[in-house]
């Protein structure tokens, strides 16, 4: 089975990254961008097929490593 | 006083912490990250300064899992000191041994440069040397040493008197122009809870040697020894 973890600031949280990209965008005119902000995304293989238990391993890594839960939110996608 | 340096893969300034802890008069002990147990009668754990695991997901992230973590949270909760500079401080705020996490610096840049920094109270096991509001001039090296916290978290830091060291100028005065990072309230270290736990982004070590630029770090590591203002 295959999963897609997405990592995201929580709103309110400071992205300067995000701030730079914004500014690097509007310099090479394209036009109509208001916001960016900056995330990570996790393609990750598991080897079981259970999807209950596919969400319970990737809650723990994700509470434990894949984000810090003072800035961060996660969102996991299970893939088929 | 026995100091155990802790040693990640991506560490660069155990050598300088040791040096600066052996100058003071402590038995400095090297420990490895894979090791699962603290040097018998470690009173003193350093997370020191560095680019642990490359910098990757998040500065700091993948040391605090560790295995010699465990022993580093143990000892921390018996009450045991534990002096977390730089690397260390982002690696201590992902171990969950201080609130709050440090990111990005605001302005992007990476900050390597002399800094002022005013020390918020001279009580605390790793300050007494120093004099009250006293004024240090130290170094910083770091491009993620923007301190952020939720609002109830900062509120209790600043109420309790757990923040160690505020960014200032020459005068003392913390403003914004003098803050290198973006950190809120100019926040350069923090204490635990039970102030047995100090994580601060600059480096102290630098400063321990008129040679090398000036001995204002010193009086951190003569605390440690036991060394107060007064003595």
């Amino acid at each position: 089975m295959k999963a897609r973890v997405t990592v995201t600031l929580k709103t309110g949280v400071l992205d300067p990254q995000g701030k730079a990209i914004e500014g690097a965008l509007a310099s090479l005119g394209v036009d109509g961008v208001s916001s960016v902000r900056q995330g990570k995304v996790f393609d990750i293989e598991l080897s079981g097929n259970d999807q209950a238990s596919a969400h319970a391993a990737l809650t723990t890594a994700c509470e434990k490593l894949l984000a810090n839960t003072v800035i961060e939110n996660y969102r996991i996608d299970l893939v088929a | 006083m026995r100091a155990a340096v802790i040693t990640f893969p991506g560490s660069n300034r155990e050598g300088d912490v040791a040096r600066a802890l052996k100058q003071a008069g402590a038995t400095v002990a090297q420990a490895w990250h894979a090791d699962t147990a603290l040097p018998g009668g470690t009173d003193l754990v350093v997370l020191p300064g560095g680019f642990s695991y490359g910098d990757y997901l998040r500065t700091g992230a993948i040391a605090a899992r560790a295995p010699i973590m465990d022993a580093v949270r143990s000892h921390s909760a018996r009450g045991g000191l534990v002096l977390a500079i730089c690397n260390g401080f982002q690696i201590a705020c992902e171990a969950g041994l201080l609130p709050g996490v440090l990111v990005r610096n605001a302005n992007l840049r990476f900050a390597c440069k002399r800094q002022h920094l005013k020390v918020e109270r001279c009580d605390t096991a790793f300050t007494r040397a120093y004099a009250p509001g006293q004024l240090i001039d130290v170094c910083i090296a770091h491009g993620e040493g923007n301190y952020i916290c939720d609002a109830g978290t900062l509120a209790h830091l600043e109420d309790k008197g757990l923040v160690a060291f505020r960014y200032c100028d020459a005068e003392g005065q913390v403003t914004e122009a003098a803050n290198p990072n973006g950190s809120l309230n100019g926040i350069a270290g923090i204490y635990s809870e039970s102030l047995n736990v100090l994580g601060m982004m600059p480096h102290p070590e630098n400063l321990i040697e008129h040679l090398t630029g000036g001995i204002d770090g010193k009086g951190l590591f003569d605390s440690l020894l036991g060394r107060s203002r007064a003595a």
